[in-house]
């Protein structure tokens, strides 16, 4: 698995079928230095297994957490993360970037 | 997202056609945009500027945003030669998300045993190029040596909209293959589009160096308007 663009979304639909619960967190916004472009996407599964990124690897236990919640109510939600990010999450970007992040369930 | 909208995202990735998934991000409401219906969707003009630019983004219209997410035809490589270097090159192509196509007319070389993975067409360039549309996502390198194969495959690459064009060879073969080009009719304008000697002057020596540098000269064709020197 090379975990290119290609196979993230191979990949969520190949885990759907399967029957796990699978959600999908896109970048949909940045500002500043952020790690990884807009559209970028990370792929979760309910075991936590994962693949691709929407950060450095900065905020990806984050979004990972949150995206179990999405599996678990199906509501789509967007996170924000920014530099020094503290009230949210207690993590934020080190490059001082700020993202904003949609996660879906696939249904 | 519908898993069959996911899958229809899928599938026009794998049929090499551009798309745009449509959300609204407080409601979650979606619907996906093939390339041929997005001069009569809603969202038609920022839809076709972000399919021109390749570039997914946040839009707003009527106080909603939406998020278009661009997919655009996976970018291709197309490999006139089944040689060594080749064997280097298609696996490392592949590792960046290129999707690769190998074509050699030898069938010596142009065997599955030697190329596994790779779709491999034993067939000339001349006879196979039109059939394999060679669009601005693509990038054609001739690595054969032999003007007999390459240089039908630059003649094709040369009349088309790819984004990158290679030619094996030292500067004095690159020479000689001005002088034939020019003879079949390209300007000097034309010619100028092709990279030779092929790859970034990273003093490679082995295969699998002179494909790494093949492959940075692609990305740097790719990824041109982001470069610090461009």
């Amino acid at each position: 698995m090379l975990s290119t663009d290609t196979d993230i979304l191979q990949a969520a639909e190949a885990w759907r079928r399967e029957g796990r619960g699978v959600a999908v967190a896109t970048v949909i916004e940045t500002w500043g230095s952020a790690p990884r472009p807009v559209g970028s996407h990370l792929v979760i599964d309910q075991d936590t297994n994962f693949l691709g990124s929407v950060s450095g690897g900065c905020v990806e236990g984050a979004v990972i957490t949150e995206a179990l919640d999405v599996i678990a109510d199906g509501n789509p939600r967007v996170l924000e993360f920014g530099v020094a990010d503290e009230t949210a999450w207690q993590v934020g970007l080190s490059c001082g970037g700020r993202i904003r992040i949609y996660v879906e369930r696939v249904d | 997202m519908r898993l069959s909208l996911l899958a229809d995202l899928n599938a026009q990735r794998a049929a090499r056609r551009a798309a745009v998934l449509v959300t609204d991000t407080a409601s979650g409401e979606q619907r996906l945009v093939l390339d041929d219906e997005v001069d009569s969707d809603p969202l038609a003009l920022e839809l076709q500027e972000r399919l021109r630019q390749g570039k997914s983004a946040l839009v707003e219209q009527d106080g909603r945003q939406f998020f278009l997410a661009v997919q655009t035809p996976p970018v291709r490589l197309v490999i006139v030669g089944a040689v060594h270097i080749s064997q280097a090159l298609a696996p490392m192509a592949k590792g960046v998300d290129l999707d690769v196509t190998i074509i050699d007319p030898r069938t010596a070389f142009a065997t599955p045993e030697r190329f596994p993975d790779v779709p491999v067409l034993a067939e000339w360039p001349d006879t196979v190029l039109p059939e394999i549309k060679i669009d601005r996502y693509t990038a054609v390198a001739t690595l054969t040596h032999d003007p007999k194969i390459d240089d039908p495959a630059l003649a094709a690459a040369l009349r088309s909209p790819c984004f990158y064009i290679g030619a094996l060879g030292s500067r004095k073969t690159h020479e000689r293959r001005i002088q034939r080009l020019t003879a079949a009719g390209f300007s000097e304008q034309d010619i100028a589009r092709i990279h030779a000697p092929i790859g970034l002057d990273i003093g490679a020596v082995s295969p699998a160096e002179i494909a790494v540098s093949i492959l940075a000269e692609i990305v740097s064709a790719l990824r041109k308007e982001r470069r610090r020197s461009a």
